[in-house]
């Protein structure tokens, strides 16, 4: 029952028999009901390609005007000043944000998330398997708002002096500088920690499907050998579960680039002639955090246009990881069958 | 959702032969212990953040529940410095644009899955299976920006609970497809062969015997997708800002909703507004847990299992 | 097995068809929750009987039906509190306001979708994106549209300080703070305004709205306009200067309270909720207080710009004018002078009679705003009179 994350490993494997949909268009020939019905059917299908064909092609539409008005170049400029007479925008500082939290979600999800799901398959006693994994699920039911507002209430406060420690002790590297400002909880890292938390149960149940259907022939093989469990589990379910991990990580990815409130709620934007920085303790808007901040004040088309623009460069970004993942997938099948 | 348990902690061999493994040395069991303790660590750090959670959002926001007036009245003439009222005017909001954002996207979910199970192959199909895995990956912000680029800047239409609605539909089909889809792969084949050598025809087949041997399964997935997209806020601050004031026209006004009830006050420091934060999150969360057991519950009695 | 999983238990003892039944049930119960439509808008404390005239307080005229208005966010808690204030009085009549900004509630009311507009600034004259809003709007109505100043909201430059309950700045160095030119509280240029005050060597942590915001461009332009040479930035919707974002009014005064050191500027009555220090500021005629008081006389001071009943006003904020406190956003609401629908401007025209009398200004000025002083206040309320 992972289709509370949206997404199963059971979809991408081949048919549990092999074959393929039941041919019986000879039972269907001809019959009013099976027209309308199977027309409905790949209507409904039809549609879903026509919707995210017109997400594309409506976004693209919106944002070319703007682009052309803009003084700036969109990619390159690090300036947000959408409207007026001489709109400037670029997406620099957006897309280090989105990037940076994303990447230091992953880091902390990916691992964490992996041994999660060895635990569940591979350690829990059989009484508490099923309920860790409900657990886990139940992160995932969490609304993102209410993760924001946690983690700016009171997960944050605890997180200072984790910033100053690692100032201290890392703070040469221009990574890991930090001044005091902004605050803790309103830095990349910490909302970066708090997405890390929100695509935790998404890693998990992608890699618990694929680390339970290691074949047990597999298993047993390892320890007949004379493994011990962990030398079973790095020599038969790891290298087993790799891509089913691969995509799991990039759709936990996917996740985190387009993740809103949560981010919305805690970073701290910087001023417009703030020099650019590496570092994780700085402040910073993403994507999705500008456009959701802004949303009240959409009052031209060529502001509007600008916002649809960023919106439409996060659409790419996701549309690419997604696709990704899908690959890593198809790949797995192939090999696989 | 079977685990395989068939290698337990109990059964696994105590002692080991030489073989392809070498001897059994400290270093080796040490290494094996390490792994069995951060495996536990591991899971009970996740569950922190859940824990945590809970916690933070019972204490501070429990009181607020407990006010017969949080389920009865509306923030309508309450500011941000002033106690009482309550948030049924969010609640309904939510619950409202829930249930039309379900009615939209169920059949549309339900029919696609029907249509990559039932009907499709080739090309069609497996364009339309690459696009509900996209349709999974948008952002929420992104279709709330879609159908805000289609419903105010190309209709110049108001911003009204509809627009949410349409927003929210976009995310839960995907859901409602994959979920969908996979009960109805379960159905043994054998039972379609069965209805066709009957000479049923194929779409009675499939809504007589295929969909409701899957019925449970279906309706676990949906209650799911309803969860997941009750707790999204992203498109709401798009397309339909708080009011405080109960709204049911789902195409006139504004309609106030759990998620923009919090994120209208969670800057604010004034305690009741801080108190009705926690409590509109507490509400939303015990929703969204609720739909969720649901869901669970009924998926236990699905005829048809992974 | 049994002990731990009473679910899969109970399922052994259920048969096909409560299964089914059970699931329906469920999606209905859902559905019903939904649409059963319970609950009230009324709150205990405004249980008025409703009648036209109570004796308790003034009278207002009432009107049945609905009024919807659009526009800045910055006049919305007030424009609540009057509309509920109104409904009190009169059950029958229901104010809608849509916060979704000055601009936005132009363009609907010259599109006729909203009944009048709330702005942070006059119908512009001149042409902005090739349209007059002035000339649009006559055209909308029939006839000229008049702005109508109703709420004033002073903006305060809030601080957190320890220990210091009375800081002077002038408009030069609150453009040096904001600009990031003096960075710490025991700056000399601070000092000299502030005799007899003990700094701290505190660093100073400006604070700024990151959504776009009037509060940031009435402020820039107080900047602009008192201390042109400290300040570069042009008047904007969105920041110009230094220091760290924080989204909405409630936003930065939050990180002001929670940094010591902190400054921003924000609407008078976040700061008053949040107890953050509130700067009296210098124009050249000595420090100000920001009170009802000073911000009325730096209203009733502000120049006419529109003619006879058309009340736009100029602001001056570079005002020497003593104890007058000059950073203020006047907000208008924008009306129909002569409306198609007459029933239409009739409630209007009561409801805006309330807006502006005594008692809907002195319930708005409990939550941070300022009332309009007296001889304004007149000249609106004769305005009103002249709508038809």
């Amino acid at each position: 029952m992972s289709s509370i994350t949206g997404h199963s490993v059971t979809d991408e494997l081949p048919h549990d028999d092999g074959r393929p949909p039941l041919d019986a268009d000879k039972a269907g020939t001809g019959r009013l009901g099976d027209r309308i019905f199977g027309g409905l059917a790949t209507g409904s299908g039809i549609f879903v390609i026509a919707l995210v064909t017109l997400v594309g092609v409506f976004l693209i539409a919106q944002a070319v005007p703007s682009l052309l008005n803009n003084n700036a170049n969109f990619l390159t400029s690090r300036e947000w000043v959408p409207s007026g007479t001489d709109p400037r925008f670029g997406i620099v500082d957006l897309l280090w944000a989105t990037v940076v939290t994303s990447i230091i979600a992953m880091l902390i999800a990916v691992p964490l998330g992996v041994s999660v799901a060895l635990f569940i398959t591979q350690y829990a006693p059989s009484w508490l398997s099923r309920p860790a994994a409900a657990l886990v699920d139940l992160l995932a039911a969490v609304p993102s708002i209410v993760y924001g507002f946690w983690g700016l209430k009171v997960a944050g406060d605890y997180f200072q002096p984790v910033a100053k420690f690692t100032d201290t002790v890392l703070g040469w590297l221009p990574f890991f500088e930090w001044g005091g400002r902004p605050s803790a909880k309103s830095t990349l890292a910490f909302a970066g920690i708090i997405l890390a938390i929100m695509i935790l149960p998404i890693v998990t149940a992608i890699s618990r499907e694929v680390f339970s259907q290691v074949p047990t022939a597999h298993k047993e093989g390892a320890l007949a050998l004379g493994a011990t469990k962990w030398e079973m589990i790095r020599t038969a379910v790891l290298p087993f579960g790799k891509p089913g991990v691969i995509s799991a990580a990039m759709l936990g990815l996917g996740r985190a680039l387009g993740e809103t409130l949560a981010v919305t709620l805690l970073l701290s934007a910087l001023n417009p002639s703030a020099p650019f920085s590496f570092s994780i303790f700085g402040g910073g808007e993403t994507f999705a955090s500008r456009i959701a901040n802004d949303a009240g004040e959409f009052d031209s088309p060529q502001k509007t246009g600008a916002y649809i623009a960023a919106g439409l460069v996060l659409f790419i970004l996701t549309f690419i990881v997604n696709a990704a993942a899908r690959v890593v997938i198809e790949r797995r099948k192939a090999f696989t069958e | 959702m079977s685990t395989l348990t068939t290698v337990d902690d109990a059964t696994a061999p105590q002692t080991r032969v030489d073989g392809s493994f070498g001897g059994k040395s400290s270093g080796r069991a040490f290494k094996d212990q390490l792994a069995r303790v951060v495996m536990w660590t591991a899971f009970f750090v996740a569950l922190i953040p859940l824990v945590w959670i809970l916690a933070a959002t019972f204490v501070k926001g429990g009181r607020m529940l407990l006010d017969i007036d949080w389920w009865t009245v509306s923030q309508s003439g309450i500011t941000a410095r002033r106690e009482g009222g309550g948030a049924v005017h969010a609640i309904q909001g939510t619950l409202i644009q829930a249930g039309v954002t379900a009615l939209i996207s169920v059949p549309i979910g339900v029919l696609t899955a029907v249509y990559l199970v039932e009907y499709g192959r080739g090309r069609l199909a497996k364009a339309v299976s690459f696009m509900v895995d996209i349709l999974t990956g948008i952002p929420s912000i992104v279709a709330g920006l879609f159908i805000y680029a289609l419903w105010v800047t190309t209709f110049n239409f108001q911003r009204v609970g509809f627009a949410v609605c349409l927003a929210l539909t976009m995310l839960m089909i995907p859901t409602v497809v994959r979920s969908t889809e996979e009960m109805l792969k379960l159905v043994p084949n054998e039972l379609r062969e069965a209805s066709y050598a009957l000479g049923v025809p194929k779409w009675k087949t499939i809504m007589k015997v295929v969909v409701p041997t899957a019925f449970s399964g279906i309706v676990t997935g949906i209650l799911l997708g309803l969860a997941r997209v009750m707790g999204e806020t992203a498109p709401l601050i798009i397309l339909g800002p708080y009011t405080p004031v109960i709204a049911t026209n789902l195409f006139d006004g504004l309609m106030p909703t759990l998620p923009t009830m919090i994120y209208q006050n969670y800057p604010e420091s004034l305690q009741p507004s801080v108190d009705r934060t926690w409590g509109a999150a507490l509400t939303l969360i015990l929703i969204i847990f609720i739909l969720n057991l649901l869901g669970r519950f009924i998926g236990r009695f699905s005829k048809v299992r992974s | 097995m049994l002990g731990t999983d009473p679910l899969l238990f109970f399922e052994r003892f259920c048969t096909v068809k409560i299964q089914r039944l059970g699931a329906m049930a469920s999606l209905a119960l859902v559905g019903s929750i939904a649409l059963a439509g319970c609950g009230s808008d009324n709150t205990s404390d405004t249980t008025d009987s409703g009648s036209g005239d109570n004796a308790s307080s003034a009278s207002a005229d009432c009107f049945e039906g609905t009024l919807n208005a659009e526009g800045s966010s910055a006049q919305k808690n007030a424009f609540e509190e009057v509309a509920a204030g109104y409904k009190a009085k009169c059950s029958g009549a229901q104010v809608n306001y849509n916060p979704s900004g000055s601009g936005a509630g132009i363009k609907q009311f010259i599109a006729g979708q909203v009944d009048f507009a709330g702005s942070d600034s006059a119908l512009k004259t001149e042409p902005k994106d090739g349209v007059v809003e002035a000339e649009a709007a006559a055209k909308a109505c029939g006839s000229p549209a008049w702005n109508l100043p109703m709420v004033t909201g002073p903006i305060a430059i809030a601080y957190n300080l320890e220990g210091v309950d009375k800081l002077v700045l002038t408009p030069a160095v609150a453009a040096d703070i904001f600009s990031g030119k003096i960075t710490t509280w025991n700056d000399p240029k601070i000092a000299a305004i502030n005799e007899g005050v003990e700094l701290p060597a505190t660093p100073i942590k400006p604070f700024f709205r990151s959504d776009e915001s009037g509060t940031t461009e009435n402020f820039t332009k107080y900047l602009k306009a008192a201390a042109p040479e400290n300040w570069a930035g042009e008047p904007a919707k969105s920041w110009t200067g230094k220091g760290e974002g924080k989204a909405k009014s409630a936003g930065v005064a939050e990180g002001v309270k929670s940094t010591p050191g902190g400054i921003t500027y924000v609407e008078w009555s976040y700061a008053k909720d949040n107890d953050l220090g509130v700067a009296q500021v210098d124009n050249g005629a000595g420090a100000v207080e920001l009170n009802s008081e000073s911000v009325g006389k730096a209203v009733a001071t502000a120049e006419q710009t529109g003619t006879g009943n058309d009340l736009a006003l100029k602001l001056d904020y570079a005002t020497k004018e003593p104890g007058a406190y000059p950073i203020n956003l006047v907000t208008y609401e924008i009306v129909c002078s002569k409306g198609k629908d007459a029933e239409k401007q009739k409630n209007i025209k009561a409801f805006l009679k309330y807006f502006a009398s005594e008692e809907a200004q002195k319930t708005i000025e409990e939550i941070g705003y300022a009332p309009l002083p007296a001889e304004v206040e007149k000249k609106v309320q004769t305005a009103i009179d002249a709508i038809s």
